[in-house]
């Protein structure tokens, strides 16, 4: 008897809340582009979660889009399952799961929702293997890298550079090679130490990297890790300088902070939701730097002489007028031999670089973590 | 009966005041509380959809809350579940990249089971082992030895063992295709859900119907006692450990057999850390582990509703899980003092009652 009543409760509840859900998706205006934002780690984690909760942030505020996001999402069947609630309870018509490892999980459901765009950061769309509603985009991080390395190197006084990474991947030794090149620009016999700390989210391996970095008369910090927040902060508590990596950093280091290397994916999140707005195709791959705007350097701290700033602004038009070539031989790798030689140069989308596994010649360290 | 009624109670009762409390914070956090609680209804049970979400993030937790809870019995407080998973899943891997068309599905399928719990069971056993043996303290050896097993993995999955293919995500060679476990009918829940259920099913009446289960429920009360009555204490204590851990390596390998088909850094997701809860809620029976993952599988499920419906940060459902967490704990001391679920007294008590009668006779 009163079992069944309990039952009976439960049952008008679960009408209430079939009810509400097509109560709120009938309110919502039906031209509202709608996109589904998913993030491996914390909004606020002041790194890569950040910079795309920021870009979603800035298309939230028009009232032709509705974004929503979800932060804290493992890279386990349980991407699906948000992916797959975000179409089925809130209506998204575009998904950007923007964690790496979520790309294979992306593949597994794609075919099963043909109207849904599945727009993925970093991956590596293949046409001739992936679904037309797949599609990749990412943006060349090392060109600002590169800028910071001229940056730090001006304004290091021992040549001695620290490089705190996560694990030796391709993307990881691109940026620390382009940090090194910008900075033996400028001084050829600095150094940049690394250490791999083997996890993107390693906080206490972080510390006390940048503790030992700071022990051995390392001057200038720099990361790429999911949140570079600890390596900045330390370095600031240690009082030596450091570059950002991801997004905005120069609160957590008023002193020391030099510049950075960010994401502006606010303007490409714009761009997908006025190409969705106006019924264009959405292309499936796109890539791009500084010139197209997908990344930028943050402003320079306060501690920044005017020689590094007209030096690196002078690099950055540059890459503007698309002139710049990093990898320009003849080039060593850290253990003496040559990986382009003299002559031979590789612009910034040849494929070849994103394979990379070796580290440029005044790089302390090997690319085992 | 009662005592049936007593157990059931306290915990409902506990779930019910957290459930209160929760709805203060939500409130103070500026979110009406009951549109909160339609939600995470909603997120994690409202309809099917919802349902096969939860019970897909429930089925890791079911095989990794028994890694805490079947040492827990033995009186050990084990947090090695995330170590068993990452190995476990990572030699469960080897063995489905080494017999990938040699055997048939089924059996390379079986065997990634065996080598899955095999391994799981070693890892956490050894935890066992050491606390027994040498008496090295089991919750921080269990807790060192995560730190080790994600360590190797990472240093073979970057290293010899690592599938070029895999540019930005090193990972191992797939297992194929071919030796993936798949999903129930047709729904969207894979066939972990079904490990789970059996293995907590299997071990409860392993700890509940035999002499092998009593004796470890010996020496979590009393080591002494236990050891008095001439029971292998060291035995009891290392085999709990190990069949603990087994399941948690059963949990790895689901995670690499069912959803990622290669071991890479994502079986370190977690989800042996989020097992010490539920063998906790669940107070250690491997039947009530059952429900409890299913409740947890539901508040996780209900997390990204509550961030896009209520713009509630993903810790809201942290902290749910916290004060239900405390709430269970604290709950302990109620049993057997709430009058009214107490047993009737039976007659049996009255002799007490005499004998306590006697003494005032006697001074006369």
């Amino acid at each position: 008897m009163k079992r069944r009543t309990f039952l009976k409760g439960l049952a008008s509840v679960g009408v209430m809340g079939a009810m509400g859900e097509f109560g709120i998706s009938g309110a919502f205006a039906a031209d509202k582009v709608k996109m589904g934002f998913i993030y491996v780690g914390p909004r606020d984690d002041y790194g890569y979660n950040q910079a795309h909760f920021e870009g979603k942030s800035a298309v939230a505020k028009q009232d032709w889009i509705k974004a929503f996001d979800e932060e804290n999402v493992p890279e386990t069947i349980e991407v699906i399952k948000t992916m797959e609630s975000m179409i089925n309870l809130d209506g998204a018509q575009v998904l950007f799961p923007t964690s790496f490892g979520y790309f294979p999980h992306i593949l597994k459901i794609a075919e099963k929702y043909p109207k849904v765009m599945f727009l993925h950061c970093g991956g590596l769309y293949d046409a001739s293997k992936h679904p037309k509603n797949v599609g990749s985009y990412f943006g060349y991080i090392d060109e600002p890298v590169y800028l910071s390395g001229i940056v730090a190197g001006h304004m290091s006084k021992t040549g001695k550079l620290g490089y705190i990474a996560a694990i030796p991947i391709p993307q990881v030794l691109r940026n620390i090679n382009n940090f090194m090149i910008g900075a033996r620009s400028v001084n050829p016999k600095a150094t940049c130490n690394v250490v791999f700390t083997g996890g993107w989210a390693n906080p206490v391996k972080e510390a006390e990297s940048a503790n030992s970095m700071v022990d051995q008369g390392i001057d200038v910090l720099t990361c790429h890790v999911d949140s570079p927040k600890v390596v900045v902060e330390t370095a600031e508590k240690r009082g030596v300088m450091c570059c950002g990596y991801h997004t905005n950093q120069a609160t957590l280091a008023p002193k020391g902070f030099l510049t950075g290397a960010e994401w502006n994916w606010s303007k490409v999140y714009a761009d997908y939701a006025a190409m969705i707005k106006d019924g264009k195709t959405i292309p499936n791959l796109v890539r791009g730097g500084i010139k197209e705007g997908i990344v930028k350097s943050s402003p320079y701290g306060a501690s920044v002489s005017e020689k590094a700033k007209k030096h690196a602004d002078e690099v950055r038009a540059k890459f503007m007028d698309g002139s710049m070539v990093v990898y320009k031989g003849p080039i060593k790798d850290n253990k003496g031999a040559i990986v382009i030689p003299a002559g031979k140069e590789y612009k910034q989308t040849d494929i070849w670089l994103e394979s990379m596994d070796w580290l440029v010649e005044g790089v302390v360290g090997t690319t085992k973590s | 009966m009662m005592r049936h009624l007593e157990t059931i109670a306290i915990p409902v009762g506990a779930v019910a005041v957290s459930l209160v409390l929760f709805g203060v914070f939500i409130t103070i956090a500026g979110a009406n509380p009951l549109e909160v609680f339609a939600s995470i209804y909603r997120g994690a049970f409202g309809s099917w959809f919802a349902w096969q979400d939860t019970l897909v993030r429930a089925a890791p937790l079911m095989l990794t809350a028994l890694c805490t809870a079947l040492p827990a019995r033995a009186g050990l407080i084990v947090i090695g579940g995330e170590g068993a998973v990452v190995v476990g899943g990572f030699c469960a891997a080897l063995v489905g990249i080494v017999l990938n068309g040699v055997l048939p599905p089924l059996l390379v399928i079986s065997s990634m089971v065996l080598v899955g719990a095999l391994a799981g069971g070693i890892w956490v056993g050894a935890a066992g082992a050491l606390r027994h043996y040498r008496g090295v303290n089991e919750t921080i050896s269990s807790l060192l030895l995560n730190y080790i097993a994600i360590a190797l993995l990472n240093f073979f999955v970057v290293g010899v063992l690592k599938d070029p293919a895999t540019l930005n995500k090193p990972s191992t060679f797939p297992i194929g295709d071919a030796n993936m476990i798949g999903a129930i009918g047709e729904s969207s829940i894979h066939w972990g859900l079904g490990y789970g259920i059996i293995v907590c099913v299997a071990l409860w009446f392993l700890m509940r119907r035999t002499t092998f289960g009593f004796g470890v429920d010996v020496v979590g009360g009393n080591v002494r006692a236990a050891q008095l009555t001439g029971l292998p204490v060291g035995r009891l204590i290392v085999s709990a450990c190990v069949l603990g851990g087994a399941a948690a390596g059963i949990a790895g390998m689901i995670e690499v057999a069912a959803v990622h088909g290669r071991a890479n850094t994502s079986l370190n997701a977690g989800y042996g850390y989020a097992g010490i809860l539920v063998a906790f809620l669940a107070r250690h029976n491997p039947i009530a582990i059952i429900p409890v993952a299913i409740l947890l599988g539901g508040i996780r499920a209900s997390s990204g509703v509550l961030q896009r419906a209520h713009d509630l940060p993903d810790a809201t459902t942290l902290v749910l899980q916290g004060l239900i967490f405390v709430l269970i704990l604290a709950s302990e001391a109620l049993y057997g003092r709430i009058p009214w679920l107490q047993p009737k007294a039976p007659p049996k008590e009255q002799p007490v009652m005499q004998a306590k009668e006697q003494p005032k006779e006697q001074p006369a």
